[in-house]
């Protein structure tokens, strides 16, 4: 499996209120999350994640469990986050929701620039170079492969 | 040598399992996109309701109809199902957990990040999402990776005015935000067992804080003791030196209130850095800081006087709320000038009652002071509820008497 997409450059320690501010939270209209992810960190962020590859600091998505994290950031067109680690909340809800995302400790970030990445091989390509990443486990790909937990668990019954 | 984490689930650090859940809960927010993923995967009935609950605390009672309307989907599914329910007013998820359900040895699970307090029981508490959470509803197990462990030693002994909130934010400044990612905090040595439950429901509160999955204190005779006030009969675990990835010690001696400064919880110091700073606001409650000690405190500091800024005190549970009306406690608040609201997170999470405006300062005993979290364009200082109380009068950051 290989993914692609063009850069967006986070920093570290980024929450899930700034993912998705409480606020917002009271609607079960997943297009409202879209619209306003990233507010309070860049309101001009929500209008690049369309075919975005997220690459972020440590300790992405810590926080909140909110789930409507994942959910916005998809919903937004996010084709997946990449981050030298991951709040493991966000890290289960990600590949429950079917956001692909990767553990990478050396990747360098220009905005825009093209990246891919193979969650199955583990690797991280981005600006040009590549970089070893934590392939996902067997699990947690094939709910990627079904596009989220509810319908992996669908299929398993 | 096994971690307390790796005795209740079973199995050595880095293992993958597949376990029941001793007991499961969401709330308001969490149990609405619960309840669309279990109805997704198309079941008819909850696999074990008896292990269940709902329990509404975030933004209770609700602030307008879309949230309301939400809840009433809730209420209804509980009623249906048969599964344990508490409604606007009962109190914060955690802490209801706390008054007699959890008990030493579960596994815990609770659709909100903040369930590592119910580490307090020796039980293995964390939290998840909505998606996983319905998963449990369906098939009354979940999947873990058992998690490395941090182990932390308290020596010494608390003095003069800093209490258990400053070793929750001592502890965190020094793990750092994610110095805890993946893995358990256990709290060890003599000083530990010298906590009260409340005060090891505060610590393993902040566990998250550090990124942990787990904030475990062993079960003792205080557990037993807080337990059988209940009818519950336990025993206390037996102590065993866990093989650790990681060991701090927290010297209490030398611990003086601290407060968290805007954005991020591990940015503590000492109370007197941010001494006069001035306040729009003082936040008393949340499932860190509203037990009834924790109104104790600050009533015993304000009584008699008046608040300089709006105080806005929220019990955790009503159970809460009446030993404060009972004992006098919730009188004095009053009289000083507290607005008691009812009880559940209060302004902890950004929705509603004690939201501060674009440019206000305020200082809460919350756990978390991010951007924006509490209002936007806002700065929130998080303490102890002794260094609250003490700012409340003041109407500026000022040191609890007898900070050293």
């Amino acid at each position: 499996m290989i993914l692609s997409g063009k850069a967006v450059c986070l920093g570290a320690d980024i929450d899930t209120d700034l993912i998705i501010a409480g606020r917002y939270l009271r609607t079960k209209d997943r297009r409202v999350w879209a619209e306003h992810v990233f507010e309070d960190l860049d309101p001009v962020l929500a209008a690049r994640m369309k075919g975005a590859v997220i690459l972020a600091g440590t300790n992405f998505g810590c926080g909140s469990s909110r789930e409507q994290a994942p959910v916005a950031l998809e919903e937004a067109g996010v084709v997946g986050v990449i981050a030298p680690s991951f709040a493991r909340i966000f890290f289960r809800n990600a590949i429950n929701v079917g956001l692909p995302l990767m553990e990478c400790a050396d990747v360098r970030c220009s905005n825009d620039a093209p990246v891919s990445f193979s969650p199955d091989e583990g690797w991280v390509e981005a600006d040009g170079e590549r970089c070893a990443a934590t392939p996902l486990s067997g699990r947690m790909l094939d709910i990627l492969a079904h596009g989220g937990l509810v319908e992996y668990w669908r299929s398993q019954q | 040598m096994s971690t307390l984490a790796e005795r209740i689930l079973g199995a050595p650090a880095g293992s993958f399992v597949d376990r029941p859940v001793d007991r499961a809960f969401v709330h308001d927010g969490t149990g609405v996109l619960t309840l669309e993923a279990w109805r997704r995967m198309e079941r008819d009935r909850l696999a074990c309701p008896e292990r269940l609950s709902i329990l509404f605390d975030h933004i209770a009672p609700a602030n307008n109809s879309t949230t309301a309307a939400l809840q009433a989907e809730l209420r209804t599914f509980a009623a249906e199902q048969g599964v344990h329910f508490s409604d606007v007013g009962s109190g914060i998820c955690h802490q209801l957990m706390s008054e007699g359900i959890v008990r030493p040895g579960e596994v815990v699970v609770g659709a909100d990040s903040h369930t590592c307090t119910l580490g307090a029981f020796g039980a293995f508490a964390t939290g998840v999402g909505a998606t996983d959470m319905a998963a449990i509803w369906a098939s009354g197990s979940t999947w873990f990776r058992v998690p490395a462990t941090i182990g932390v030693h308290l020596d010494g002994t608390l003095r003069g005015a800093a209490e258990a909130k400053d070793i929750a934010l001592d502890y965190v400044r020094r793990l750092g935000m994610d110095g805890g990612t993946y893995m358990a905090l256990e709290f060890l040595g003599e000083r530990a067992r010298d906590l009260s439950m409340e005060s090891r429901l505060t610590i393993a509160n902040m566990a998250v804080e550090t990124g942990a999955k787990a904030g475990l204190f062993y079960a003792d005779d205080t557990t037993v003791r807080f337990l059988a006030d209940y009818g519950i009969q336990t025993a206390p675990q037996a102590i065993e030196a866990g093989s650790y990835r990681r060991e701090i010690t927290l010297d209490l001696d030398d611990l003086v209130p601290l407060v968290a400064a805007p954005h991020r919880v591990d940015n503590a110091r000492p109370v007197e850095d941010f001494e006069g700073i001035a306040l729009d606001e003082v936040f008393v409650g949340t499932c860190t800081n509203g037990r009834y000690g924790d109104l104790a405190r600050v009533a015993a500091i304000v009584a008699g006087s008046k608040v300089a800024v709006r105080t806005i005190v929220v019990p955790a549970s009503r159970s809460v709320l009446l030993a404060a009306a009972r004992s006098g406690v919730l009188s004095t608040l009053i009289a000083a000038g507290c607005t008691i609201g009812p009880p559940g997170c209060g302004p902890c999470l950004g929705a509603h009652m004690g939201v501060l405006g674009e440019g206000e300062v305020g200082l809460s005993t919350a756990n978390r002071n991010f951007r924006n979290r509490m209002g936007v364009g806002a700065e929130y200082y998080l303490c102890s509820p002794a260094t609250a109380a003490a700012s409340a009068l003041a109407g500026a950051i000022t040191a609890p008497e007898g900070t050293a």
